[in-house]
């Protein structure tokens, strides 16, 4: 009977009113120059204790490796690893790079990956924790629910909205990250070579597949992984808010199971069964770089499924509650 | 069904509720509620606070699900066809709850998004009948309680309802918004709008209401007519009688008066405190009055003072109660 694009539009109008997206803005602002300007101070060090030619170094790490490439103690898969390294250094030589300069692209690329766990998830449920618990705090869930429109509709809305505004944080974020981080170590780089193919599985990295690729191709991988995870956390914000009325609560409870995650990720835990748990698999860009995974026997793929399974059934729970539940307060 | 001797009666109802329960945890809250509201008239919903009233308006907005028994909007069950239901509802649950951090305007927007066929001219229409014109365009945050109500009531009427549900419209309002708001609920319902309105306060339905039930512990008491009601009730006639013990054999002795002796259970305290330390409370016919105060003068009983209980609602609460746990 009624379409649900007026209701997104609804959503959508409340949460640019309620300012949380401008929260989210704002943090970045505040928070991207603070890790920028630690970078700076870090780049600068590393220039002073070298304060010398750089390409020079680059071409020792070079002969290095083309020696290492004779020996037989090196495994036939790090000498493949090795070429490869050697390969982006020549490049790097050969384009007049300074590979430990940071520029604005690789600074964005190393801050993505390590604010996919928890920094990026925090924004996300500045947003995703309110929406529903937004509602039943202020008592304005009775007006919602009280007009003529199914209660799937009402939540499919919030829903819609809640991923549009993700989406926008992650964009949000890599954009402020290279603009203002290009600003300090300018704006080029998206040319530059980087590893990527390693195959994880547990804590063994197979090299054999692994090779460069341009920075840029690879921040659009990153970006790709980055907002797959935020979906996932979105989603279960979302639950979140469904099932717990204040919204304090709700932000609480997501923050607890992320943090549980980092924790547990770095017990490098013996116990197998917690890969199933999301939060441990949130890691994304760790197969995209080659960092080992913390338990045995995740890959990129289970960790896709992982999130997924906890993604459609914290949906599936949201939608079964919201569209039964009494309204008692 | 029984045949009614009235269909036209029957032609025009616009909320019927029939046998209505519902169980939350393991305690029946609502135990028993049956009634039919009209069209154009003024139905009141009266009862003690934590008797089921605020519970029974949800069941009647599809907030809550009645664990059994039917509610039906103009022959549309709210439960199973709520889009076509609630399409004839405008309602107000408890306190009107706006966005804050919206103007009033832009609430009425968001809730006319809600249903088709509400264009921007039927909400200046609906601003205009609230008279909030002045402040539409400010921050809800900046409104008083009584331009919340108003905003409330702008957006239950937005739909065009049949039915308009206020759950205690008075609360919080001064005397003026209060008269201002029974003036305003009259105008609708003389334009043909069913208003059903909660309260827990008997002189507030008593003034307002065409027909009334009366709920308390999860159950329906009395439906009917206010002025059949009240006119129904047993009338109380307090007798101030020197001595007061041979006037009391006196009044004890006729067979059409009785003498109440727990006359907390049957009056309201504000009536109790004004009574004198002797006085007593006796239910009787209104002609019988006059034989009687001969009768008692001629006993050599002097007679101090007569005083008829104007018949409330709040009196035939109490007797229907029993004096069950009413606050």
């Amino acid at each position: 009977m009624n379409s649900v694009l007026p209701l997104i539009k609804n959503e959508t109008i409340k949460i640019i009113k309620k300012k949380r997206f401008y929260v989210i803005l704002l943090i970045l602002l505040v928070l991207v120059p603070i890790f920028t300007y630690a970078q700076m101070r870090s780049a600068e060090q590393t220039r002073a204790k070298f304060h010398g030619d750089w390409r020079l170094e680059v071409q020792q790490q070079i002969t290095d490796n083309e020696n290492s490439l004779g020996s037989d103690r090196v495994p036939e898969e790090w000498k493949k690893y090795r070429k490869v390294l050697v390969q982006q250094l020549q490049y790097y030589l050969d384009h007049d790079i300074n590979p430990n300069e940071p520029n604005g692209v690789t600074f964005t690329r190393e801050f993505m990956a390590n604010s996919i766990t928890l920094f990026i998830p925090l924004l996300i449920m500045a947003i995703a924790s309110d929406i529903v618990s937004g509602e039943r705090t202020t008592g304005t869930i009775k007006m919602l629910l009280t007009r003529p429109v199914k209660r799937w509709k009402v939540l499919l809305s919030k829903l819609v909205a809640l991923y549009m505004f993700t989406s926008l944080t992650v964009v949000a974020a890599f954009v402020i990250t290279y603009v203002i981080s290009g600003a300090f170590f300018g704006y080029q780089g998206f040319n530059l070579p980087v590893f990527t193919g390693f195959q994880i599985t547990g804590s063994n990295v197979d090299l054999s597949a692994v090779h460069a690729v341009p920075q840029w191709k690879y921040l659009l991988m990153q970006g790709g992984l980055v907002w797959f995870v935020s979906l996932t956390v979105a989603s279960l914000a979302f639950m979140v808010s469904v099932l717990i009325r204040s919204t304090a609560a709700s932000i609480v409870v997501m923050m607890a199971a992320l943090i549980a995650g980092s924790i547990l990720t770095n017990m490098a835990s013996a116990w197998n069964s917690a890969k199933y748990l999301f939060m441990v698999n949130l890691d994304l860009t760790d197969y995209l770089s080659g960092t080992p995974a913390p338990i045995e026997g995740m890959t990129l793929g289970f960790s896709l499924t992982v999130l997924s399974v906890w993604a459609v059934a914290a949906l599936i729970i949201s939608f079964l509650v919201f569209t039964r539940r009494d309204i008692l307060n | 069904m029984p045949v009614t001797d009235n269909p036209s009666a029957q032609d025009h109802i616009v909320l019927s509720v029939e046998h209505v329960k519902k169980k939350i945890g393991r305690k029946w809250i609502i135990e028993d509620v049956t009634f039919d509201v009209r069209e154009g008239e003024i139905f009141g919903f009266l009862g003690p606070n934590g008797a089921g009233k605020t519970t029974t308006i949800r069941m009647l907005v599809d907030l809550i699900k009645p664990s059994s028994g039917t509610i039906k909007v103009c022959g549309f069950d709210v439960n199973k066809q709520q889009e076509q239901a609630l399409s004839y509802v405008g309602s107000i649950v408890e306190n009107p709850e706006m966005y804050t951090y919206l103007t009033g305007w832009e609430n009425l927007e968001h809730f006319a998004r809600m249903q088709p066929g509400i264009d921007r001219e039927r909400i200046q229409e609906v601003v205009n009948i609230v008279r909030l014109d002045q402040r539409i365009h400010d921050k809800v945050s900046t409104y008083s309680l009584g331009m919340r109500q108003r905003l409330g009531i702008a957006q239950a009427l937005l739909g065009r309802p049949k039915l308009l549900i206020l759950d205690e419209p008075t609360n919080g309002l001064d005397p003026k918004g209060i008269k201002e708001l029974r003036q305003f609920i009259r105008e609708l319902a003389e334009d043909g709008l069913a208003v059903f309105v909660s309260s827990h306060l008997l002189s507030e339905i008593q003034l307002l209401c065409d027909r009334v039930a009366i709920i308390s512990l999860g159950r329906v008491l009395a439906v009917g007519e206010v002025e059949e009601l009240v006119a129904a009730n047993a009338k109380y006639v307090i007798w101030d009688l020197e001595p007061v013990e041979a006037g009391k054999r006196e009044l004890t002795s006729r067979q059409e008066i009785e003498v109440i002796e727990q006359v907390d259970r049957v009056l309201d305290d504000t009536i109790i405190a004004g009574m004198g330390p002797n006085a007593i409370v006796t239910r009787m016919e209104e002609e019988d009055i006059a034989g009687m105060v001969l009768h008692l003068v001629n006993s050599g009983i002097s007679v101090q003072g007569v005083h008829k209980i104007n018949p409330t609602l709040e009196q035939l609460f109490l007797k229907m109660t029993e004096g069950e746990s009413i606050e």
